[in-house]
């Protein structure tokens, strides 16, 4: 690579490529991952990111982020707080009941949140926590739909989530969560896409290094649902997910689908200790 | 559908320069962004916000399609009389917001001195 610069006349605009045993190493570190990436996974515990190394998405944006969501009042996310709270008191649907005439009052939800996905034993399915709130309301309260990503669903969401505030994640990848676990774990760790990239190589191998402008994270789902600077709106966890599939250029699965339950279940694992924290502001 | 939340210092004294904060809820639609569906979002922005101290106006504000979703306004007021804040405010589709809070200011000593 050297020699090639050098003979077309391109000066090196990266000085750290220029010498013989850096260019090794890289080969080495590549070598590395595409062995990394080979590997069976012999142990589904075995942990890419080690538990000790967590570190929340607020770890990675700047002192704005941080001031905007550590403030009590400019925090974008508390306004979605208060319809949150008003629609879990609002009676809905044929039923003649609300959120709260079964489940009292919001610290009934205490660490709710820390345990989805979850299976839901009546259908079997994979469960995240819209989906939960949604099955909710149509079959106990028999009321309209919720739609996936309408402000509703995510207030109401969001309020639930802020009973776990501050306590750590812990999902169950026993019994039928299994096979969800060890696809969203495949989904994880296989390369797709035009840029034919594996998430486990940004959030895994690179966070910390700079994405353009930003940080990379290391994509941990504990402060979902999340204001999101970009969006200007409260986004769920399926539609970053969704946004980190048109960053690597791959075919999207449509709203509500599976694959976005198992990378949340196998997020969730891998976030395993990291405490909840709602309202939350992102870039 | 549009509601707002206000921020005062929590004791004001005559002669002070306080902050108002003023966090109005509104989407912003710039009339540029598509939604999920792939659907221009028609645009919706505040036109035209004012906020009104003893029927006079001290501060006014008209954003454009600059201006992010539940736009955060902070501007200072110099404490003289006490009263009614009151804010107004209207988008494209001739929504009409308001908010109204009582403010309260207190002598300085030296005025509580003077009074008898």
């Amino acid at each position: 690579m050297h020699m090639l610069f050098h003979a077309i006349g391109i000066p090196l605009a990266i000085p750290r490529l220029s010498g013989q045993t850096n260019f090794f190493s890289i080969c080495c570190q590549c070598a590395l991952v595409c062995l990394l990436l080979q590997l069976p996974w012999a142990h589904a515990q075995q942990r890419l990111l080690p538990l000790d190394k967590l570190q929340s998405g607020l770890a990675f944006t700047g002192p704005e982020i941080l001031d905007l969501q550590g403030d009590d009042f400019a925090n974008p996310g508390l306004p979605y707080m208060d319809k949150g709270s008003k629609l879990w008191r609002q009676i809905a649907g044929k039923s003649d009941k609300s959120c709260q005439s079964c489940h009292g009052e919001l610290n009934s939800m205490k660490g709710v949140a820390t345990r989805y996905p979850s299976i839901d034993k009546a259908s079997g399915r994979l469960f995240n926590l819209e989906d939960r709130i949604r099955n909710c309301r149509q079959t106990r309260q028999k009321a309209s739909e919720w739609p996936l990503e309408s402000e509703e669903l995510l207030a109401v969401t969001l309020y639930v989530t802020s009973a776990s505030n501050g306590m750590p994640i812990k999902v169950s990848i026993e019994g039928k969560a299994k096979s969800h676990f060890e696809a969203g774990q495949h989904i994880f760790t296989k390369r797709q896409g035009q840029m034919n990239l594996a998430c486990t190589q940004c959030h895994d191998q690179r966070y910390g290094s700079k994405l353009f402008t930003d940080k990379l994270s290391q994509g941990q789902p504990n402060a979902y649902p999340a204001y999101r600077i970009e969006w200007q709106r409260l986004a769920s966890l399926e539609r970053r997910l969704r946004f980190c599939y048109t960053g690597v250029k791959a075919d999207i699965p449509p709203w509500g689908h599976e694959d976005m339950r198992d990378i949340s279940l196998y997020l969730m694992w891998r976030a395993q200790g990291l405490n909840i924290e709602v309202p939350s502001v992102r870039k | 559908m549009s509601t707002a939340r206000l921020q005062l210092p929590a004791r004001i004294v005559e002669g002070d320069v306080f902050k108002l904060r003023l966090l109005v809820q509104h989407p912003m639609d710039s009339g540029f962004l598509r939604d999920l569906d792939g659907v221009l979002i028609k645009r919706n922005v505040i036109r035209h916000l004012q906020c009104i101290l003893n029927d006079k106006e001290v501060f006014r504000v008209e954003p454009t399609t600059g201006t992010s979703a539940n736009p955060l306004f902070e501007f200072y007021l110099r404490a003289t009389k006490s009263g009614e804040l009151y804010f107004r405010w209207v988008d494209d589709k001739g929504y009409i917001g308001e908010l109204r809070q009582k403010l309260v200011i207190e002598p300085t000593n030296q005025s509580k001195a003077a009074k008898p």
